[in-house]
């Protein structure tokens, strides 16, 4: 039993999500010692799009093409909101760092300077964001100059139809063509699946392939648009080559899950953040969290611990129940590592609406961790559970990051917010 | 009205659940000609919301005699003639510690008084039957209950009735009745898909349409005595026991757990409604169906449950107070001649193991009226096994899938494994019925969204998959999507605590936080 790996640092961030990965980053490069803690297979559901604020108030679904007054809107009108605890450029800050981040990887994302931006999705919806992957892009001037465009499905690949996409979206980017290939090597599989395809995208000969099937079908126009698999690492190159065979601009388009916008964040920011310093552990979670004298003592792995991290501080990034930061059972709503106090938003009948899409949102999703202005979860008094403890991202009450289209904003300033408490609760 | 928008028939059924289905297999039989006009979807009442338990019997020995023995009967006769719809599970009656051992001791005697046989069991041949029952089970009988596919049942019964030329209209509402020299001249319905009115004249018209009955014959000016009640539900994720097991005590809640293929099936409450519009199960009656049945299964109360659902029990007017399990089940054939109309009647009450004793009964009602002398035929007729009506049954598209499929062949719901050619057999068979193949009449028809993700990815894939097929355009399969998930919503909603609250998040995470389709009808404003 006593054998076990104990290891020691400055900060544990607890959570491999984008709020976790984030804390990690912000941390290490700041010079702190930091161990990062948890499982990113949640990542596959996201769509890769970063967004800071879409929509507010959420019951009036009204959207914003400015992302930042819908900022002072929503500090002014939801107090309690994680976002009216962060410092309003902080919110820019967070993002800018994590974006350059992803960018050294080859990951490199574009805005709309100060403004949303509408993406194109594989429903044919169009989702107001911020932080849109380069490969996408393409597509955002493409339905704003409704240029002629084609979409290409892929034999196999379930849940994108071009014609959905095509039939959807005539009213907004009317006169959209649509075609369906064969993607090459796998022709004969009844399904397909967008990693191995994105990975096989690597080799160059496969790209080959895949232009020398597009090529011919793009004749007429001048934007083709493609699931989002144009490789995992450095995607833009391999867009780019594959331009240059088909002969007009391409753009990607998020598919659902697996998706291969969130998980290139994932594989990017594993292979980077251990050159900025901070150790990860993403093979086990986090099954307890103690705290003796000075420190939090933290057992990683479940039955018997695999290894142990001693920290002088912990960031919670767990999430909510998908991530496993949060559980319910028919009565009430729990945080399961500390059993920290969570608000309640009444009881279960009161957490989900008779409609799912009521426009007001369902209640359960304002459940989480009540903190102070240093980000730390509070007690039934009101008192922080532990001077250097702190919470971020979406495990927070008050917010609902599915409805206001405010996940990887909330994730990263929260996490900035986060990191910074700590920075000065230890100086 | 131009003439293309008035149809004629001998017979004009209204409403496309069991009864209705029955009568218009009965009258075709007979060699009558019927139109069944459906609102929404087949089954979209109490047929489609209720245990699919093939009554024995036993349930009603000690306060409905007569019902009892009717279920006796035509239980057996299913059994025979509609074996392709009925798993022939056998069935328990167990009593727990502190149920009322007067009632036990009754039992047997009363089961025998209507001729059904109760075979006493020891505790330990039952719970080696059924390992799950409760430690606290005091005595166990074994009885010849079923388990019965309703879904089956009733498309099988309108496939026969359309292969012998009768016409089945679904999202066909009747508005009203147009009245001449005491008969119903012309029925007025409307496509609620187009809006558009149309006319049905018709010899004989049979009101069949479940709780609906007593506002459907108000339209013309009828009186019908209905109380409404309600039940709700739980479908759990695996199959709990191999038979049907009762709680041996007067009838309550939460006594009834019918296997069906995969799952079981829990219930049911009984609470008297007034209004008709909104039946959906509450967390309330869920919390106590899951308390109530756990003292006969225990584990009932750790179970993952993936479905809840309500109907709508139409029983027979009494203005008696109490429970209304107290009020009889048994059905009534209301001849209109009373009312001043000679070629309106409403059938209703009843329960699904005695429909085709009612459409007996009804379709020699219309044949004496229009002065037909057949014979009824469904007595002795096996109802014909059907190929589009096969793919609901739990757990059947898997195995197939398992057994056989044809490489080309792609799954559009993983969960219970419906594959593309199921889906493609369904659009035509629809197409068949003048119908629209959306997700929601798929998902009525199929497995598709019955399963763990609890519709999240098989509506995506199945929705992408019918905008391939040019069975949806425009918008309309983003619509169907919403309709589909709002329908599977309200089954899902009381049940989310634990791993189904996760997948809830999982779904409203892909449905507003990745594709933002609750604000699509906003997205103009940016």
């Amino acid at each position: 039993m006593e054998d076990i790996k104990e290891i020691t640092c400055e900060l544990a961030v607890v959570g491999a999500g984008m709020t976790g990965m984030a804390a990690s980053l912000f941390a290490a490069n700041r010079g702190i010692d930091t161990v990062q803690i948890g499982v990113a297979s949640q990542i596959i559901f996201s769509s890769g799009l970063m967004d800071i604020l879409g929509v507010h108030p959420v019951e009036e679904g009204k959207t914003w093409d400015d992302p930042f007054l819908a900022l002072d809107q929503l500090m002014a009108d939801l107090p309690d909101h994680p976002y009216a605890r962060v410092r309003k450029n902080h919110i820019l800050k967070s993002f800018q760092e994590v974006t350059d981040f992803l960018a050294e990887g080859g990951l490199v994302y574009q805005v709309n300077k100060g403004r949303n931006t509408r993406v194109l999705t594989s429903l044919g919806t169009l989702k107001p964001t911020y932080g849109v992957p380069l490969t996408m892009w393409n597509g955002v001037r493409g339905l704003e100059e409704k240029q002629p465009g084609l979409i290409i499905d892929i034999k196999g690949l379930r849940g994108f139809s071009a014609l959905q996409i095509a039939e959807t979206l005539a009213p907004e980017w009317p006169g959209l063509k649509h075609a369906r290939i064969s993607f090459p090597d796998m022709q004969k599989a009844q399904e397909v699946y967008t990693e191995p395809m994105a990975r096989s995208l690597a080799v160059p000969e496969n790209r080959e392939k895949l232009a020398g099937l597009i090529r011919p079908l793009a004749k007429d126009v001048s934007i083709v648009g493609i699931p989002a698999i144009l490789g995992i690492q450095n995607p833009q190159d391999v867009q780019q080559h594959l331009e240059e065979m088909i002969g007009c601009p391409i753009f990607e388009i998020p598919t659902m899950p697996p998706s291969i916008p969130g998980l290139r964040i994932k594989e990017t920011f594993e292979m980077k953040l251990p050159e900025k310093g901070a150790r990860l552990k993403y093979q086990n979670r986090v099954s307890q969290i103690s705290r003796d004298k000075d420190a939090f003592l933290l057992e990683i792995g479940s039955g018997s611990p695999v290894s142990r991290v001693r920290a002088r501080g912990v960031i919670l990034a767990t999430g909510r129940f998908l991530g496993k930061g949060l559980y319910a059972d028919r009565k009430a709503i729990r945080e399961p590592l500390l059993n920290l106090p969570v608000y309640q938003p009444g009881l279960r009948p009161e957490w989900h609406r008779f409609d799912f899409m009521d426009p007001r949102g369902h209640l359960i999703n304002r459940a989480g961790l009540e903190i102070d202005d240093q980000f730390r979860p509070l007690d039934n008094t009101g008192k922080p559970v532990f001077d250097r403890l702190f919470a971020a991202g979406s495990i927070l009450a008050h917010q609902d990051w599915m409805r206001m289209k405010c996940g990887s904003g909330m994730a990263m300033a929260t996490a900035y917010a986060a990191v910074n408490s700590f920075i000065e609760a230890t100086r | 009205m131009p003439a293309s928008n008035v149809l004629q028939t001998q017979v004009l059924i209204i409403g496309g659940g069991i009864t209705g289905a029955g009568i218009a297999r009965d009258l075709a039989l007979r060699g009558l000609n019927c139109i069944l006009a459906e609102r929404y979807d087949v089954n979209a009442g109490a047929s489609g919301a209720n245990h699919g338990l093939l009554h024995s019997g036993a349930r009603y020995v000690s306060n409905d005699a007569t019902a009892a023995e009717e279920c006796r009967q035509e239980g057996e006769l299913l059994k025979k003639l509609a074996a392709g719809c009925i798993e022939d599970t056998g069935g328990l009656f167990v009593a727990i510690q502190g149920d009322d051992d007067n009632f036990v001791a009754d039992f047997p005697g009363l089961c025998a008084r209507s001729g059904i046989e109760a075979r006493p069991l020891s505790l330990e041949e039952a719970r080696e039957m059924e390992p799950v029952l409760s430690d606290k089970m005091v005595a166990a009988y074994q009885v010849p209950d079923a388990s019965v596919d309703p879904f089956k049942l009733t498309l099988e019964n309108i496939l026969q009735a359309r292969s012998l030329g009768s016409t089945l209209l679904r999202h066909s509402e009747v508005v009203g009745f147009e009245i001449e020299n005491r008969r119903i001249v012309r029925t007025r319905l409307k496509n609620l898909l187009t809006d558009e009115e149309f006319l049905v004249e018709a010899e004989q018209v049979v009101n069949a349409s479940g709780a609906w009955a007593k506002s459907v014959a108000a339209l013309a000016g009828c009186p019908v005595n209905l109380l409404y009640s309600k039940g709700s539900l739980l479908v759990t994720h695996n199959r709990i026991t191999q038979k049907v097991i009762n709680r041996l005590r007067p009838s309550s809640n939460a006594d009834i757990l019918v296997p069906g293929g995969t799952v079981s099936i829990l219930g049911t409450t009984s609470i008297r409604i007034e209004d008709l519009s909104a039946i959906h199960p509450t967390v309330k009656e869920i919390d106590y169906i899951l308390e109530e049945g756990s003292a006969m299964i225990p584990a009932l109360e750790k179970m993952r449950y993936i479905r809840a659902y309500a109907g709508v029990r139409p029983l027979l007017g009494s203005t008696t107070a109490g429970d209304d399990r107290s009020v009889s089940r048994g059905f009534a054939l209301l001849d209109h001649r009373e009312n001043n109309l000679t070629n309106f009647s409403t059938i209703t009450g009843g329960k699904l193991t005695t429909y085709r004793l009612m459409a007996e009964k009804t379709a020699d009602l219309v044949c004496q009226k229009i002065g037909t002398t057949a014979p009824c035929l469904t007595r002795t007729e096996p109802l014909p096994s059907g190929t589009g009506a096969k793919w609901t049954k739990p757990g059947l598209t898997p195995k197939l899938w398992a057994k056989h499929h044809d490489p080309d062949d792609q799954l559009l719901c993983e969960c219970e494994m419906v594959p593309k050619s199921v889906v493609d057999s369904l659009i035509s068979s629809i197409h068949e019925q003048n119908g629209t193949p959306d997700l929601k009449a798929l998902g009525v028809r199929s497995r598709i969204g019955k399963g763990a993700c609890q519709g999240t990815f098989c509506a995506l894939r199945t929705s992408a998959y019918l905008y391939d097929t040019g069975e949806v355009k425009g918008d309309e399969g983003l619509n169907g999507i919403q309709a589909f998930i709002s329908e599977r919503w309200r089954g899902i909603r009381p049940l989310l605590w634990d791993t189904p609250l996760i997948q809830a998040e999982l779904q409203e995470a892909i449905y507003c936080g990745m594709f933002g389709l609750e604000i699509k009808s906003c997205s103009t404003i940016l």
